[in-house]
């Protein structure tokens, strides 16, 4: 991974529907919403406003090989510009459109990210298919079984209790109340998440994003195209992604390594020595309540097992100097696979000034976005920003 | 371009219908230690790994975190990339991309299928649109019969034609090691013995299920010329795709393939491309197709692909060498098809095709890839780095 200096690529425009249930809409016709919005941001023509697509999107939570048929098409992909699909969280959609740009095949990139959760009746059927055949498969693991494994390991490393955990999902759904675009703007006790229902021990429903459909859009551009384009571009200062190993026996599940790698290497190509002097605000993915603290850690936010500590002194508030999920996070409710795509946007529309009653204090410079898919974390990626004027 | 890049390794597995020895990651291992071995390098030094295959065939979910210990990813940076029948031919863009990009020096792209693990056809027929159409399709099979009917009708082409393509493929599989159906097939009567699926179109004008998977290192410049192969060089790329609403009727249209070639063709200053362009390994699904695409890429001109067949002119020893690795009718492990045309291009280009090898000096190459509701991926290689 080497730094660049020869050319930026920005972040011209961003947009997306709210996340909530979308009886009414197709999932592809949710893009498409996405889209629209995007592009009258930008002040481009459909189709012919810019030089490739990246979708994000999955078959299996579509129910249809080739869901980028659909999600292709409403990007304006029909005769087009060329079109790929991302079959991973929805950074990683952004991280393809960056490095499009930096290769010279691309000047102006649309990158969407769609998913409709509540057309699949049980995600554990879906993620048991995401283990390996012969073992881990057979035994019946889905993503909240792994993650409760995750959990249980990292609690008992750092001596964190279930209360630490509730305490987390009441912080976020606090701090959902102040973004409009996600559905769970109702505060919760910590007493009340301890009483929900166990999912697996010792996660309960609230230690789980819910459940929602939506979809959101971004517009990428050379540095020159993104001057011509808004006066107020954000920069893509640096990326990294990493996998861990598949089998979670193979991994110590109390330590993110692969996100301290990607984390790493984003950072070494941003030019940040210290992320959490550096960095203004940082929005993470956090699947399941935990994870913030794990991620965050991982990310150099704060030393191992100090999360917890961090998150209770105030300062990652949104009115603190440290400022993490400002949006509520995926707690709030956020689909999958537009999770880190999301994580990006709320980023951006920080940095802009643009995030309304969830804005942070003071005007950030640098932020980062982050999005992580497969089972307990198995695959990060990480995006550096930096505020373009 | 930012920073030129170049295929620098390259990995094949054998093909079958059924490999039931390996797994879907050992497959995967197969190809990547194939193309590791090409290349003289190790895992370490490889930066990034792009992978992909048919999102649904196997039924796996998030097929890359499984795959991931198997192809040597693990504390790297990986992407994964579905875009259907065109997979292969994407993932090569994306290697290419990351390459030139200036931000990774060596990458890995690796495509893989292993049909009979899964249920090829369940998988595609949930193609077509839940509300409208999904009930009546029934996989490739009648887009590819409908197109071979509109083919002859349009250009008179006799119903022999398709098994001179199909015993050009024979003859070529049997010279590659690695092609999946290798047939004895000497003469047209034996392959209008195969029989129908849907008229016109036989069971031997269609390409197989096949399991296997390839890999490609992609380099950049500077790590291109410490190779220890002469290095291929990535001269350009496209996709451009079809968005048709899925309903599987009238003539299929090949808008997608005409602009995807006339746009890089012009692009990259050729004119007339059976001259400048030494190689072609086109992802024909049916020996039907491969004919009217040859005239929808611009090689010939409309309906006198099947005069040019019928002189033998498409051999790997003739003067337009098309699919000298026998093509997709001999070798389908759908997500690695695309990426095999690519490979194979790249072996012809360096002059290590073996007994395929082409007999025509071989300059600049063309590899297409097909999918989806008719999209077209298509690259441009070349022996000379300019």
């Amino acid at each position: 991974m080497r730094r660049r200096e020869a050319m930026r690529v920005g972040i011209v425009a961003a947009a997306q529907t709210r996340f909530r249930d979308y009886p009414e809409w197709r999932s592809h016709e949710l893009t498409y919403l996405a889209v629209e919005g995007v592009l009258k941001e930008a002040g481009l023509p459909f189709r012919d406003g810019y030089d490739e697509i990246v979708t994000c999107s999955s078959d299996h939570w579509e129910g249809k090989t080739l869901s980028d048929i659909e999600h292709g098409e409403v990007s304006g992909a029909h005769l087009g510009p060329g079109e790929v699909k991302v079959t991973q969280d929805g950074a990683n959609a952004v991280l393809l459109g960056y490095l499009k740009i930096l290769s010279g095949h691309a000047r102006t990139v649309l990158v969407t990210a769609c998913c409709k959760e509540t057309q699949v009746l049980d995600p554990s059927v879906i993620e048991n298919f995401a283990f390996d055949a012969p073992y881990q498969q057979l035994i019946g693991l889905d993503f909240t079984q792994a993650a409760a494994l995750q959990a249980m390991s990292y609690m008992s490393k750092y001596r964190i209790e279930r209360e630490d955990l509730a305490e987390v999902v009441a912080r976020e759904r606090e701090a959902a109340l102040a973004n409009p675009l996600v559905p769970r703007a109702d505060p919760i006790t910590v007493d009340e998440i301890l009483g929900s229902e166990v999912l697996s021990f010792p996660l309960t429903l609230h230690d789980r994003k819910p459940v929602c459909d939506g979809a959101c859009a971004l517009i990428l551009a050379h540095e020159e195209r993104a001057r011509e384009l808004t006066d107020r571009p954000v920069w893509i200062k640096g990326i990294g992604s990493c996998y861990e190993p598949h089998n979670l026996g193979d991994r110590d599940l109390a330590e993110p390594r692969a996100l301290i790698r990607a984390a790493g290497d984003a950072y070494r190509m941003a030019a940040i020595s210290d992320p959490s002097k550096e960095i203004d605000l940082f929005e993470v993915s956090e699947h399941y309540s935990y994870q913030l603290l794990l991620w965050m850690e991982g990310l150099g936010v704060c030393p191992s097992g100090r999360a917890v500590h961090l998150l209770r002194s105030g300062r990652t508030d949104r009115r603190g100097d440290l400022p993490v999920n400002p949006s509520g996070g995926l707690l709030a409710g956020v689909p999958r696979y537009v999770a880190g795509a999301n994580r990006v946007i709320e980023a951006f529309w920080q940095l802009r000034g643009e995030a309304g009653e969830r804005k942070v204090q003071g005007e950030p410079l640098l932020a980062l976005a982050h999005g992580t898919c497969g089972p307990a974390g198995q695959h990060h990626c990480v995006i550096v920003l930096e505020r373009g004027f | 371009m930012a920073r030129r890049a170049a295929i620098v390794g390259i990995g094949q597995t054998y093909h079958r219908s059924k490999r039931p020895e390996v797994n879907i990651g050992e497959i995967c291992t197969e190809a990547v230690r194939a193309a590791l071995q090409d290349a003289d390098l190790s895992i370490r030094d490889v930066d990034a790994f792009v992978v992909g295959n048919m999102e649904l065939f196997e039924g796996r979910y998030q097929q890359d975190m499984w795959q991931a210990d198997f192809i040597g990813a693990v504390g790297k940076p990986g992407i994964r990339v579905t875009t259907g029948g065109t997979t292969g031919g994407t993932l090569a863009c994306v290697a290419f991309e990351f390459v030139s990009s200036g931000v990774f020096d060596r990458v890995m792209a690796i495509g893989f299928e292993k049909q009979y693990e899964g249920d090829t056809r369940a998988g595609l027929k949930t193609v077509a649109d839940p509300l409208w159409i999904r009930w009546l399709t029934t996989g490739a099979i009648g887009y590819f019969a409908r197109q071979a009917r509109h083919y002859m009708r349009e250009t008179g082409a006799p119903e022999e034609m398709g098994s001179m393509v199909r015993l050009r493929a024979a003859e070529h599989a049997r010279r590659n090691p690695h092609a999946h159906l290798r047939l004895e097939l000497r003469t047209v009567e034996e392959v209008m013995r195969s029989p129908y699926l849907i008229p016109p179109l036989r069971q031997l004008d269609m390409c197989p299920t096949s399991e296997g998977a390839c890999a490609l290192i992609v380099a950049c410049e500077e790590k291109a010329l410490q190779a220890r192969k002469r290095p291929v060089w990535v001269k350009d790329w496209i996709t451009v795709h079809k968005e048709a609403f899925y309903v599987r009727g009238g003539r299929p249209s090949v808008a997608d393939l005409e602009m995807a070639a006339s746009k890089l063709f012009r692009r990259n200053g050729i004119t007339r491309p059976m001259e400048q362009i030494s190689v072609a390994e086109i992802y024909a699904p049916s020996t039907w197709a491969e004919l009217e695409w040859l005239e929808a890429y611009g090689f010939c001109g409309k309906g006198t692909a099947w005069r040019l067949e019928q002189e033998g002119r498409f051999y790997f020893d003739r003067e337009f060498p098309v699919n000298p690795s026998g093509g997709v009718v001999c070798t389908n492990p759908i997500g690695a098809t695309a990426l095999i045309r690519v490979a194979e291009v790249a072996l012809q280009l360096r002059g290590d095709a073996g007994e395929r090898q082409i007999t025509r000096e071989p300059r600049v190459g063309f590899s297409s890839s097909w999918g989806g509701s008719g999209w077209t991926v298509a690259h441009l290689l070349s022996v000379a780095k300019d």
